[in-house]
């Protein structure tokens, strides 16, 4: 340290107010005249203070001190890197200075945010801020990582949100494969009946869609088909997809039916129709499913049981049923990933108290949809589970298993806009009196807060409370052969029993049951409920922390159909911009084995889990193959000889770091007191 | 009331989830004590174990090492090396006369926030209960003694 002034860096601390979110707490001001005073023998030469730096007149700044004061090193003291470093490097860039000749000490989130104490945030954002410039001599000049982007896309999931994503690739002009576990792409959507508020039917705005995407030259479709495993990063990505067997060859099979139609085994689907309709073992979950071809359920067939039958096969004009079928594995190359595999239904078990599962006219909403859909089991009719007696008096209960600290806390946003829905359907098909049970309405969107008006209007009752219990015990008259709702009626101030013919309990929305499995599949990282996280919660709710994956609809949270399309479209806009690009730019953090240094002592060898490490053994060195590192430094910590070096975080740019955030503090010759 | 002791501590945070947790303990507003000063590394896995005898030589009196949980890690499994190191570190610091628990490692996911700030603020108390670093050469009784700092992390 300390090198004689001419070989000295000149360095410029620039301290951000961020408005009053940092300048509320640290001292700015006085921390700026400190960094200028103290730092001074560090190479600091210019140090000052503004309003907001990340504003154009802050870069600016950077930028004439840059060329007017010859700086060769930039720390800025603001908000956190994974927000600016970016902005900053730029202006650096701009001023003819090496952007990585910068660095981003994070005094908002790191301090003003998380402390109160001034003095002591004050000094803390000191502290950091010498850490960084010691840091800052350290880094080098480097240039980025160029990728190139290999052009086809992986879309996983084919609800609403991975179709409009899929389709909006494909139209424009890139290769897509849209990987599909359920024998049909359509998702959720395609289970209901009517989507709210304009109640259009689902099924006739999403079938189109559906048929586009398993028509369109540019969209490769797996369906009853998962993603085994991904290998490689951003640009080229390797996939090995799983296709499940079918038994149904699908070059032949021509979607006729017949082998539907004739097959003898009838089961009930637990799966399309939610345990409320039959199909047979073999099958297509629904009329417009696309692909049109059927998949066989070996579990109820009765060959696979008991090796006879083969009616489907025999009857079969096409020779299509093929037995024999196993699972296949297809390894495709691409650049990009959408992640848009959706959520699952809260179960409403778990709330024992209200009775699904043990009172028969519980229903669920998913089993609510499948009754007023007029392709469902009852045709449309609205009935109770014995499947001819219309209601007279049905009770929707809100939040089930959302903002409930014993399962969800979070509302799962479309609940009270499907509540009102189905009291809408219910009243216009049957005219039953409906309570809807609410904690807060929330309609928030457009023409949303009109359609509960409307509902309102209808003469649907609204009770503000949450239920306490579903039960069949009557205790009064009136009760006897009814459900009765015991709730506190917030609004009233008192308890109420209200006996209804049907309950249909509004379950939340949940994260995949494989969601966490999923996401190490895919290198990415899911929050504290489960949900995917995105790279940035307001401003980049798409893309993750994972280069080149990207997700979308409910996979990221609870959302409904048009916020699942605009995410959809939104991400394959990143995903086409990436791909006309040809090209992205990574940083460039890589590790480098100096083989004058390498002692080939392989210590190294067997650390890396991305195969990066070459050992040559003619020259009895280790070699780092730069395509395949990903940067970790886990090799670089492990080196004996110090033989390699890490770019970005190189051990002497840490050191330094330690030094400089320890540099007011009482040093301690921790070596010479062991000895 | 005599002044309290405050510790200084260097935190090393993962790239990927803990200094995102440090992040987002930041956009909610969690607070935590001002004692610890984080240095950001791309994986656990980087942490040599020189970089926390540096940090306690150069005046940290306690030194907490975060990383992604088991099976979680954004490089596959570089956080049980780091795991693996911190045992043998915490091994060589009793040689040195060093009580372990002054290095500690806590796993914190990119969500976890809140209980990023919990286990700072848990380990500024230990810290401070401890007292500031200052060290003799170990006692026999304690070279003895020593298969007990290889108690388990938290999970």
């Amino acid at each position: 340290m300390n090198p004689s002034q001419d070989e000295k860096e000149r360095i410029g601390v620039y301290v951000c107010h961020c408005g009053s979110n940092i300048a509320g707490v640290v001292d700015v001001e006085d921390v700026a005249v400190w960094a200028g005073d103290k730092l001074a023998d560090e190479g600091v030469v210019v140090s000052r203070d503004y309003k907001f730096m990340c504003s154009s007149l802050g870069q600016e700044m950077i930028e004439q001190d840059i060329a007017e004061q010859g700086l060769t090193r930039v720390v800025v003291a603001a908000c956190s890197p994974h927000l600016h470093e970016k902005t900053f490097r730029g202006a650096c860039a701009r001023a003819g200075l090496n952007p990585y000749l910068s660095e981003l000490v994070s005094i908002r989130e790191q301090v003003s945010w998380v402390h109160t104490d001034k003095q002591k945030a004050t000094a803390k954002a000191k502290a950091m801020i010498a850490g960084g410039v010691e840091r800052v001599i350290e880094q080098e000049a480097l240039e980025p990582l160029k990728v190139p982007i290999h052009p086809a896309t992986l879309v996983v999931g084919g609800g609403i949100a991975g179709i409009q994503a899929a389709l909006e690739i494909a139209e424009s002009g890139s290769l897509v494969y849209l990987v599909e576990r359920e024998p049909s792409i359509g998702g959720h959507m395609a289970q209901f009946d009517k989507t709210f508020p304009t109640l259009d039917c689902a099924a006739c705005i999403l079938t189109p869609k559906m048929v586009d995407a398993g028509s369109h030259p540019n969209i490769e479709l797996y369906t009853w088909s998962e993603v085994e495993r991904v290998d490689g990063s951003v640009g080229n990505f390797t996939v090995t997809i799983k296709k499940k067997p079918r038994y149904v060859n699908e070059e032949l099979c021509t979607g006729c039916g017949i082998c539907v139609e004739k097959c003898t085994r009838n089961v009930i689907d637990g799966e399309f129709e939610a345990g409320l309709g039959y199909r047979k073992a073999i099958y297509t979950p629904f009329p417009q499913a696309v692909p049109k071809y059927p998949v066989l359920d070996t579990e109820n067939c009765t060959y696979f049981e008991k090796g006879k039958c083969k009616a489907c096969q025999l009857l079969c004009p096409t020779g299509a049923i093929d037995f024999e079928q196993t699972e296949q594995y297809i390894t495709v190359t691409v650049g990009n990933i959408i992640l848009a595999t959706g959520f699952d239904l809260f179960d409403a078990r778990r709330v024992p108290q209200y009775g699904y599962g043990r009172l028969k006219n519980v229903f669920t909403s998913l089993e609510f949809e499948r009754l007023s859909n007029a392709a469902g089991p009852t045709n449309g009719e609205i009935v109770l589970r014995d499947g001819v007696t219309k209601p007279e008096s049905v009770g929707i209960i809100h939040c089930v298993g959302s903002r409930d600290r014993n399962y969800n806390n979070y509302c799962s946003v479309i609940c009270c806009m499907q509540s009102l829905k189905f009291a809408h359907l219910v009243k216009e098909r049957t005219g039953a009196t409906v309570y809807n049970f609410y904690i807060d309405m929330r309609t928030a969107y457009k023409d949303y807060d009109e359609f509960y008006q409307h509902v309102m209007e209808e003469g649907t009752i609204f009770v503000r409370g949450r239920v306490a219990e579903v039960t069949d015990a009557a205790r009064r008259s009136g009760e006897e052969d009814k459900l009765i709702i015991q709730v506190e009626d917030t609004l009233a101030g008192r308890q109420r029993r209200i006996p209804v013919d049907m309950v249909v309990l509004s379950a939340g929305l949940e994260p995949r049951r494989d969601a966490k499995q999923v996401a190490h599949t895919f290198g990415i990282s899911c929050s504290a409920n489960g949900w995917f996280i995105e790279k940035h919660p307001k401003l980049d709710p798409i893309a993750t922390m994972t280069e080149g994956v990207y997700i979308a609809g409910c996979v990221q949270g609870p959302k409904d159909i048009p916020s699942s399309v605009a995410q959809g479209a939104a991400a394959a806009a990143r995903v086409i911009s990436r791909i006309n690009k040809g090209e992205i730019e990574l940083e460039p953090i890589r590790a480098t084995v100096d083989a004058h240094k390498c002692s080939g002592c392989r210590i190294c060898n067997d650390l890396c889990p991305f195969n990066a490490i070459v050992w040559h053994e003619d020259e009895m060195v280790t070699e780092i193959n730069h395509a395949l590192c990903q940067g970790c430094g886990t090799c670089v910590a492990a080196c004996p000889a110090g033989a390699i070096s890490g770019t970005g975080f190189s051990n002497e740019q840490v050191m330094s770091q330690i030094e400089g955030l320890l540099m007011f503090e009482q040093p301690v010759d921790l070596l010479a007191m062991a000895v | 009331m005599s002044e309290q002791f405050e510790p200084v501590i260097i935190g090393f945070t993962c790239n990927w989830c803990s200094y995102r947790a440090a992040d987002m303990a930041g956009t909610a507003r969690i607070k935590y004590p001002p004692n610890v000063r984080l240095v950001r590394l791309m994986c656990s896995g980087r942490l040599d174990p020189t970089f926390v005898l540096k940090a306690l030589s150069n005046g940290a009196d306690g030194v907490l090492i975060t990383g992604c949980h088991p099976g979680e890690c954004h490089y596959l499994e570089q956080n049980y090396k780091a795991l693996r190191r911190y045992h043998l570190l915490r091994r060589t610091l009793i040689g040195f006369g060093i009580e372990p628990e002054r290095v500690k490692l806590v796993w914190a996911s990119a969500a976890e926030g809140v209980q990023l700030a919990k286990q700072i603020a848990g380990f500024v108390d230990e810290i401070r209960a401890l007292g500031p670093l200052a060290w003799s050469m170990p006692s026999k009784q304690q070279l003895v003694a020593e298969p007990s700092v290889m108690e388990e992390v938290p999970a």
